[in-house]
């Protein structure tokens, strides 16, 4: 009998071509996704492949996302974006999504990350993937250069560090908070690079877009990769995708972790966790919302792959239902996809929020990138985005903190840093 | 271990940073639209405003905990590469940061003493990155980095291993081009 292996154990093991994989073991392994985009991908990929004088391993295996850069603001910009659609076009690759939204959701939404893959993008925010029970991370350009050239990777086999969370969420509190809750509590790099994997009555409570707030942010605790075991809440939102055909002959009772599997184990109550706030200048500051009761915000910021998936749109209109943001907050929203938006359009959610004052932005990167679209100086920000870094989202003096789609809503209706649960209706 | 030299030749400056020190602090993402010579000019501009212009090929940056956490951005690792700097010394890394530095040629060495080391302090790095080296004589351990990382490093990154690779492998559509079949024994994992 094999020791008992995680979920992130067995997807390495199968894509390295070994039977099990022990911690701490040095192994290469096969890719099945290489996802890049506008700023990790061609601009940097293009020269090095000439250099090389190499070609693409697999294309049916590559997605290429334009989202950091659209929509173009400035001739650079411009100049960046035309190069990624010229070698999109020169190379004739099959999975191309331009202008449709940020990455991390783009890929899910269409159906490339499945469980049991092991996937790398040229993004931090790539454990987003995890949700659905893949492994996925991110990689810098040169590494992805070595993955389109080989098709492999090396990888050190990390612990996998459940984080269980028993219990039920409640009214006004969502997967944004719990990892507020856990980075506060572990630090930016708490994780070590290690696995997490996110177990427990209130994680398989949760939708896929919240299941992919969680992973996304595993980035932020310094995780490798995050993953939830898939269960039928993925399959049937893999389904909804419409295409994804193998779903049925996926070995769905072989792609959990065994019993006893974990290295370190976590537990926390979803029941009594509040609505949290990270403050400036740390995704890890994490400090009482009634501490900041009497902090005015100027801008209330709904957007990225962490922040503006359908259900943050929706815990949003929650909030700003029939009511208008505080005169002087300006309320800005970015649907994390166009197929977010689409449907939030469809069902109402997005004009509830227009008609609270808010103003929609494309679905791109936008100001999260902090590639040009960001806030002016001396202005305070809440925003539902992953990162607070001090000059990341404007200059320097720039106040970013950080809370759900719910308190950013509150905060501006009260255009003061607000308990969203003392205003839900 | 014998791999000091008991008088090192190399003495390095080093630039002190403290916890926390994230890419975007190293590559701000304000200048990422641009080449690595303007990123240069604003590497770490607001926390060492005066390191862009002042530091030295062969200098070192000594760190606090989590050095180069966040983004995935490689340019948080080529800067330090463009500008000279030879290693980074910290307690701990972002995962993400560690795997581009290698990738990029950047040596980075752990090392949990680091509380000692000050701007004025000048180090010495031993050839197998197992240690550093003070003028007091005293030495500082570091962790042990792979074998296949250093040579990476050493042999100027990933790029340029790939293009060894490929000059010894069967990589093109044409077999009878490219020479020399024999892989590498000693190239290691990726």
């Amino acid at each position: 009998m094999a020791e008992a292996s995680s979920l992130a154990q067995k997807i390495i093991a199968r894509a390295a071509g070994l039977a099990s994989v022990r911690v701490g073991e040095i192994v290469t392994c096969q890719v099945d996704l290489a996802m890049f985009h506008d700023s990790s991908g061609p601009r940097r990929l293009k020269p090095m492949l000439e250099e090389l004088g190499s070609q693409i391993w697999d294309k049916y295996k590559v997605v290429l996302v334009m989202d950091h850069y659209v929509p173009e603001r400035d001739d650079a910009a411009r100049s960046i974006v035309r190069l990624a659609r010229d070698w999109a076009l020169e190379q004739k690759l099959p999975h191309v999504y331009d202008s449709q939204g940020i990455c991390h959701i783009v890929v899910a939404q269409h159906g490339h990350v499945r469980p049991g893959m092991f996937c790398v993008g040229g993004d931090s925010h790539s454990p987003t993937g995890g949700a659905f029970g893949a492994y996925m991370f991110g990689i810098g350009s040169t590494e992805m250069l070595g993955v389109v050239v080989t098709g492999e990777l090396w990888l050190r086999v990390p612990q996998t560090i459940a984080m269980h969370w028993s219990g039920t969420l409640a009214s006004g509190v969502c997967a944004k908070d719990m990892m507020l809750f856990m980075i506060h509590r572990f630090g930016m790099n708490g994780a070590n690079y290690q696995a997490l994997e996110f177990t427990g009555s209130a994680v398989r409570a949760l939708s896929m877009p919240e299941r992919m707030t969680l992973c996304n942010m595993g980035a932020e605790m310094g995780a490798q990769a995050a993953l939830v075991a898939p269960d039928a809440v993925t399959r049937q939102w893999l389904e909804q995708t419409g295409t994804v055909q193998d779903l049925a002959a996926l070995d769905w009772a072989a792609l959990q972790s065994d019993h006893a599997s974990f290295d370190v184990q976590h537990d926390f109550d979803a029941s009594t966790l509040s609505p949290q706030l990270a403050a400036p200048h740390s995704p890890a500051h994490g400090v009482a919302i009634a501490d900041h009761a009497a902090t005015r915000i100027d801008i209330a910021y709904i957007g990225a792959c962490t922040g503006a998936k359908l259900d943050d749109l929706r815990f949003a209109a929650q909030v700003l239902q029939g009511r208008k943001v505080a005169a002087g907050v300006q309320m800005l929203v970015a649907p994390a996809s166009l197929r977010d938006k689409a449907q939030a359009e469809r069902e109402g959610t997005l004009q509830v929020l227009t008609d609270a004052g808010a103003t929609v932005l494309p679905s791109a990167c936008g100001a999260c990138a902090g590639y040009g679209d960001s806030f002016a100086g001396g202005q305070t920000v809440i925003s539902s985005t992953a990162r607070n870094f001090r000059g990341r989202m404007g200059p320097p003096d720039t106040q970013v903190f950080l809370a759900s789609a719910y308190t950013v809503a509150a905060s501006a209706l009260r255009g003061y840093i607000t308990d969203p649960r003392t205003v839900l209706p | 271990m014998s791999q000091f030299d008991p008088t090192p030749t190399v003495w390095h400056r080093v630039w002190r940073l403290g916890d926390d020190v994230d890419t975007d602090a190293l590559a701000p993402g304000a200048y990422m639209q641009h080449g690595i010579e303007v990123i240069g000019q604003h590497c770490l501009e607001h926390l060492l405003p005066a390191f862009a212009q002042e530091v030295r090929p062969g200098d070192v940056i000594v760190a606090g905990r989590n050095f180069g956490i966040g983004s995935s951005r490689e340019q948080a690792a080529a800067v330090l590469v463009h500008l000279g700097v030879a290693a980074v010394i910290a307690p701990s890394y972002g995962g993400l940061f560690f795997r581009n530095a290698f990738n990029l040629g950047l040596l980075l060495l752990t090392c949990g003493q680091v509380d000692a080391l000050r701007n004025e302090t000048e180090l010495a790095l031993d050839e197998r990155a197992l240690s550093l080296q003070l003028r007091s004589g005293e030495h500082l351990p570091c962790e042990p980095v792979p074998e296949f990382l250093l040579q990476m490093a050493r042999s100027g990154g990933l790029l340029a291993s790939l293009k060894q690779r490929m000059l010894h492998c069967h990589c093109g559509p044409d077999p009878q081009s490219s020479g020399d079949a024999a892989m590498d024994p000693g190239s290691g994992p990726g």
